[in-house]
């Protein structure tokens, strides 16, 4: 009996542990539902626009950076590939649907979530710690409403902007190495990139970066919301542990939307 | 007595294995102030956080005017949360917020108010509670009492029928506490809110409170009025208020309540017998132009009591404040003429030492154009060292005669 108890044990923790997390991922699931429909209020607008102007505008600068650097590294890579096969006239159209399909939602969800999606689990694990919440409740205004709902309004109307200047800075990036480093012909750059894009290519990279909003506005909100109730640590350390799993899980939740996305897109 | 407004029926709350509140019973009546007293770790939080929902009972039952709340309709319940206001024993302000944003918050979130009246009502509020030059700035930058300050504007700033206080002078200098303690029951008085307050500042909160509730490992040890818990013959309790209470009173200087009656029954009831001793009954009146909050008043009575101390204490005389504005001096081995001689003698010092004092708290603190009078009574009376001391005060009460007055129309002394 007891020999069949220690056989069984690994599996009991592995499903524990499963089921543990499709319950987080239900509970998460509501969580965004709850959210999401308290948005629509008017009250909220003013909200909204602060929190757009800090996931969105004071992002900008970084994802343009980013967007450059990525761009001007794809210029070069692909142009000393693509060289060997003689098919470096087709280096803007490779560089424009790899950055609108893929690079540009998945790199600018990734820089969000470093920059404000860990804020917004560290300042909202703050408020929870420091009885904030528990003030709101107090005083009848409802703590999703007031916290959680902006945010996810501002990140579904800020991830597609950014991914939208990431897209853009990108593809001038790889211009700059493709073009004027490397000598591709200018025109041939961007006819190829403007004739093998297509609506649908766009409207792809824009759904992903809906969903990655989505993913990492809740999953950072959530994180810090219920900081309290982590059983590994209590006070700053539950904060700090909390932001660090907003954005692991929200890189990892990323990365693994993308591929679910894609393959249903393909 | 009436339905109580809320009522704890054998109310358990447990943390993993903890139990925090062991089957507690209490009531909590309508326009009172009800203080919670008890030991830290008592479930003192814990149970204030019931009543506003924040937290449910493992077991029991909680009621409202004998409605039990588990019961109520979403509608009543929020009816029932609206007349509710909380303040934090560590104030919850939002950091991100000024403090004008802060108290304005539920008003902005919760109503519908135009923003000119937004504004009245909070800039109302900020003056109530003397925050009007920092109301453009962030809690961060306040001290410790301002934020305190701004916590208690923002808890009464919906006008709310019932107010919870998780410490609300925690941090605060004597004349502080006092004031905020004054406040509270000035603003009951006006507004007719239910106080409850979680209070460690012994006597002062007993000045205000009209019952006293004790938690005692999880159950409400004692519920009654402070002349009741005095009668108290429970050896862990009397030591724990005697704790609280301390040597002194923070904001006279005199005696505590309990070392001044340790003092006489030790000192003169259980050494010579039928000592003559006389007893001094002093009141501080003011006019309405002082509000019961404002600090001047609190900073008068330190000098007071000050005075009071320099004068009789040589003499051998110990005193204490008796109620909120009343100070007692007991003068053992003095007669009731020699007592009336020194009597005079220190009305003549309050005159000429103390109003000049007086004269300039009142000027720094409420300005040279705000006209604040005062008139202090005494009363004397000759007893025995047996007599009870109860006794012996109200007599002396019954026998007050004003001994010097201060008009600020008259420069002082008058």
């Amino acid at each position: 009996m007891l020999q069949a108890r220690s056989q069984i044990r690994p599996f009991s923790s592995l499903g524990k542990a499963a089921g543990d997390f499709i319950r987080k991922l239900g509970s998460m699931a509501l969580f965004f539902g709850e959210g999401f429909c308290k948005i629509f209020r008017r009250k909220q607008i003013r909200e909204i626009i602060n929190q757009v102007f800090y996931i969105g505008a004071k992002s900008t600068n970084i994802v343009m950076l980013i967007g450059l650097f990525t761009g001007m590294v794809l210029g070069l890579q692909l142009y000393y590939t693509l060289i060997k096969f003689g098919s470096e006239g087709v280096l803007g159209s490779v560089i424009s649907l790899s950055i609108i399909r893929e690079l540009g939602p998945v790199l600018t969800a990734i820089m969000i979530t470093a920059r404000a999606g860990s804020a917004m689990a560290a300042e909202i694990g703050i408020l929870r710690i420091s009885e904030q919440i528990d003030a709101l409740y107090t005083m009848r205004i409802d703590p999703v409403r007031y916290i959680v709902s902006p945010r996810i309004a501002a990140a579904i109307i800020s991830f597609p902007l950014l991914t939208a200047f990431f897209d853009l800075i990108g593809i001038i990036g790889g211009y700059l190495t493709g073009v004027l480093l490397c000598g591709v012909n200018e025109g041939a750059y961007f006819y190829r990139a403007q004739s093998y894009i297509d609506m649908v290519d766009i409207r792809g990279g824009f759904l992903k970066s809906l969903v990655f909003a989505v993913l990492v506005a809740t999953i950072c909100c959530y994180q810090g919301f219920f900081t309290h109730l982590r059983s590994d640590s209590f006070g700053a350390k539950s904060v700090s542990l909390s932001t660090t799993s907003a954005v692991v899980m929200s890189c990892v939740m990323i990365l693994v939307s993308d591929y679910v996305v894609t393959s249903f897109l393909m | 007595m009436d339905v109580p407004l809320i009522e704890f029926r054998d109310v358990t709350k447990r943390f993993g294995d903890r139990t925090i509140l062991d089957q507690i019973s209490l009531k909590i009546y309508e326009n009172q102030i009800t203080t919670i007293i008890g030991k830290s770790g008592t479930g003192k939080s814990v149970l204030l956080k019931h009543i506003i929902g924040l937290l449910e009972p493992d077991e029991g039952t909680i009621l409202f005017r004998g409605r039990p709340v588990r019961e109520m309709e979403k509608g009543e319940w929020e009816a029932y949360r609206s007349q509710v206001s909380y303040m934090f024993q560590n104030n919850a302000l939002f950091d991100s917020l000024s403090v004008f944003d802060n108290i304005a918050l539920p008003l902005r979130q919760t109503t519908n108010l135009r923003k000119r009246e937004v504004m009245r009502k909070v800039m109302t509020r900020i003056q109530q509670t003397e925050l009007t030059d920092v109301a453009r700035k962030y809690p961060s930058e306040l001290s410790g009492g301002m934020q305190k300050r701004v916590a208690l504007a923002r808890a009464l700033v919906t006008d709310p029928k019932i107010v919870l206080f998780d410490e609300p002078t925690t941090g605060q200098d004597p004349i502080r506490k006092n004031i905020i303690l004054g406040m509270i029951a000035h603003y009951r008085r006006i507004f007719g809110f239910t106080a409850v307050l979680i209070s460690h500042d012994i006597p002062d909160v007993f000045f205000i409170a009209d019952r006293i509730i004790l938690l005692w490992e999880g159950k409400a040890a004692f519920e009654g009025t402070y002349e009741e818990s005095t009668q108290l013959d429970h050896p862990m309790i009397d030591e724990f208020l005697h704790s609280l209470e301390g040597f002194q009173d923070e904001l006279t200087g005199l005696l505590s309540k309990q070392v001044f009656k340790n003092r006489y029954t030790v000192t003169l009831q259980k050494g010579k017998l039928d000592t003559t001793i006389s007893a001094i009954l002093f009141t501080v009146d003011f006019d309405l132009v002082a509000e019961l909050f404002d600090a001047p008043v609190f900073e008068i009575l330190k000098i007071m009591g000050e005075n009071i101390n320099d004068y009789f204490g040589p003499l051998g005389g110990f005193s204490a404040r008796h109620q909120r504005n009343q100070l007692l001096t007991i003068l053992p081995h003095i007669t009731l003429a020699d007592a009336q001689s020194l009597l005079d003698t220190f009305a003549l010092r309050l005159r000429e030492k103390a109003f000049a004092d007086i004269q300039a708290v009142i000027r720094s603190r409420m300005g040279a154009d705000v006209c604040l009078n005062l008139s202090v009574k005494a009363g004397i009376i000759e007893g025995k060292s047996t007599d009870d001391i109860d006794t012996i005060i109200a007599m002396a009460e019954s026998s007050q005669k004003t001994v010097a007055v201060y008009r600020c129309d008259q420069g002082g002394e008058a």
